[in-house]
């Protein structure tokens, strides 16, 4: 970042800064001369800017200490109850001169000149980090701010407060709709996609069937078979199964094939010097073609299931679960156990999806796809 | 979903039009599909006989009639709530909602399809919008792409269908009810496989090409249009096939928290508190019918933009 543009980002901030302190007229004002310790977090951050473009290459530091600071100036201010719900321009001045603090830290990292792979990985981690700790900076200031009811949405400190306070519920709803729902029929629609791929790789009439029938069926909303497997299956946990079952099914049947029949002729022919009976050319080189193949499969699979777990939750559910506790609590609008909920959700998610990952790099590092 | 964004190029089937039909027919996939297919009609009606024989045997018994083996394999294929329907009292639920009502009558297969699909398609269209906006943003502003793009993937593991009630129950409380907020539902799903697409598209023109463009003294605006643009249009239109597919599923979806009156997801509700298979299953055959011909409509209009921008036919 050029020391120009950070000179004239500093200057914007100061600005913004600056019309805090001078609104008169808003609320905002009043609560910087009432209180002290946001005034004087304010003025701490405004210096901290003016040594932004002193070492342009180390920018990124300064302007997220403001950016921090100017942030927490205004959560400060929010104690104040003329402020919080009725804000005036003041305060949102200073939640502007945050968020542009915010982006310029993002963008002086993103221009850093990285040599290391290390510490380009590490700022890699760390520039979506700060965008998203900034949206969610954002969203309580704006929630609380300007006052929007908790119906619509809730400050994101109230649904931490929420997920913490309410944690032995959602490990409940966790077990019953992820334990038992999701990874049980994940397990059984994966195997059962992959074992048909294997009967039908090598028989050329099958696969020529299945496989546009399959590629057929995987473009239809399945999901819909949600209220036939209720039916069959019960209202507990093994119907939401056989829904992620059916799901999983397609699409890891459509990639096991194409993975077990894309070896190329010449580790076929390898394979045929070295007189490898059937199992061991399926052990030793069929299958470990098709690794790549099953993985992204198995990545596919893995944001489907807890879609169809949750909406098989819709038609007929015992009185626990995911799927439930929203669709119950949002008629009771209390949207914090709601979002409790998605966060967990989100961070299961994301967790299973990062174990999908880590494996995949343990077992197709000999992949193009995962060399550096 | 990242692999079905990037365009499958067509399997280069060996040219077949020079060869004799019966070996054309021999080589295709046409009779492994139908022999494939009349051997999923057989499964299902030997499934909907077993499934539904003690159905049918215990209404036997509890009217204390005498009945023939023949009259119970009779009476699995035409119970009226069977635990699976046989596949022609579907078909004959689907004719008689489709062609027997008037298509704004809230019986009509044809009216319910249309409520789906309309919502399904106006997602569509602001996921698409918004996706290609994203795209052009992240490939022209570095930050967005560092920081940005990481958030549109890890929005894809929050379970989005868990956001469908809320989305509902809160623009219903502003007053925001029927089409739009299932068409949210739809956009939401839709703009991850476009962004993804047109990320990769927008960017896959090589460095020679770029330099070409700059020896021309191109400007960015020319990159974009002659260059950048044309290059995205297959992996556009790979990317709008799943989205086609995805954003009926969020409409879908979207009917069932409110228990809304209308459209496919409410059909389904509706036959699950019922107990009415056949329905349930007749809305499915109709539904799909409609994700799979937009799907193929979507594919025949990437054929002829791709003729008309030059490809071999």
């Amino acid at each position: 970042m050029t020391r120009r543009s950070l000179i004239s980002i500093a200057l914007v901030a100061l600005a913004l800064i600056a019309t805090a302190f001078l609104m008169r007229l808003s609320p905002m004002a009043e609560g910087l001369s009432r209180q002290t310790d946001p005034a004087l977090l304010c003025l701490t951050a405004m210096a901290l800017l003016l040594t932004a473009p002193w070492r342009p290459r180390f920018a990124a530091v300064p302007t997220f200490a403001a950016s921090a600071l100017l942030t927490g100036a205004a959560l400060l201010l929010l104690r104040d109850a003329d402020i919080s719900g009725a804000a005036g321009a003041g305060f949102w001045a200073l939640v502007g001169a945050a968020l542009v603090c915010a982006g310029a830290t993002m963008t002086a990292l993103s221009d850093l000149a990285l040599t290391d792979p290390r510490a380009r990985k590490l700022r890699d981690i760390a520039i979506p980090a700060v965008f998203g700790l900034m949206l969610v900076m954002l969203a309580e200031l704006v929630i609380r701010g300007a006052g929007v009811p908790s119906v619509l949405l809730p400050a994101p400190s109230s649904v931490a407060w929420r997920f913490v306070h309410a944690l032995p519920m959602l490990f409940e709803d966790l077990v019953q709709t992820f334990v038992k729902g999701v990874v049980i029929g994940f397990v059984i629609g994966n195997a059962a996609g992959f074992g048909a791929a294997l009967l039908v790789q090598d028989r050329p009439f099958f696969r020529r069937g299945l496989l546009p029938m399959a590629g057929f069926i995987s473009s239809l909303p399945i999901v819909g078979i949600a209220p036939i497997m209720v039916m069959w299956f019960g209202f507990d946990w093994p119907s939401k199964a056989a829904v992620v079952a059916i799901i999983t099914f397609f699409p890891m049947f459509t990639n096991a094939v194409a993975g077990l029949s894309g070896a190329s002729r010449i580790d076929m022919d390898l394979m045929h010097s070295y007189a490898a009976s059937p199992s061991q050319r399926l052990a030793k080189l069929h299958i470990p073609a098709a690794l790549p193949f099953v993985f992204n499969a198995l990545k596919i699979n893995s944001t489907l299931a807890f879609i169809g777990a949750i909406v098989a939750e819709f038609f007929g559910t015992p009185v626990v679960g995911m799927g439930f506790r929203i669709s119950i609590e949002a008629a009771r609008m209390s949207m914090d156990v709601v979002w409790a909920e998605i966060l967990l959700a989100a961070l299961v998610g994301t967790a299973s999806y990062g174990c999908l990952v880590l494996l995949e790099r343990k077992l197709t590092f000999w992949h193009a796809s995962q060399r550096v | 979903m990242t692999n079905n964004a990037t365009p499958m190029m067509n399997k280069a089937t060996p040219m077949m039009s020079g060869l004799p039909l019966l070996t054309r027919i021999r080589r295709g996939a046409a009779l492994p599909l139908a022999a494939m297919i009349v051997a999923l009609t057989v499964l299902w009606y030997a499934g909907a006989v077993l499934m539904n024989m003690t159905l049918v045997r215990d209404a036997f018994e509890r009217e204390e009639v005498e009945y023939t083996t023949m009259e119970l394999v009779a009476g699995t294929l035409d119970a009226e709530r069977p635990l699976l329907p046989a596949p022609h009292q579907i078909v004959a639920t689907f004719i008689d909602g489709v062609f027997n009502y008037a298509p704004n009558s809230p019986r009509s297969l044809v009216y319910h399809s249309w409520v789906t699909l309309s919502a399904a398609l106006l997602g569509l269209a602001m996921g698409v919008a918004t996706g290609i906006l994203l795209a052009v943003l992240i490939i022209h502003v570095r930050v967005l792409e560092k920081s940005l793009l990481p958030w549109i993937i890890a929005s894809q593991m929050i379970p989005v269908l868990a956001i469908a009630p809320i989305t509902i129950v809160v623009l219903g409380s502003i007053g925001i009810r029927g089409l739009v907020p299932k068409a949210l539902i739809s956009a939401y799903l839709c703009v991850f496989p476009v962004v993804i697409g047109m990320v990769k598209g927008l960017t896959s023109p090589d460095r020679q090409h770029r330099d070409l463009m700059h020896n021309w003294s191109a400007t960015p605006a020319q990159v974009f249009f002659k260059l950048r643009w044309p290059a995205a249009i297959p992996y556009l239109f790979a990317s709008l096939k799943v989205a086609m597919a995805i954003s009926i599923v969020g409409a879908v979806v979207g009917e069932l928290p409110t228990g809304a009156q209308a459209g496919i997801g409410a059909r389904l509700l509706a036959g699950s508190y019922y107990g009415q298979t056949i329905q349930i299953w007749a809305a499915l055959l109709a539904i799909s019918i409609v994700a799979a011909g937009f799907v193929g409509l979507v594919g025949l209009i990437e054929k002829s933009v791709a003729r008309r921008m030059g490809a071999p036919a």
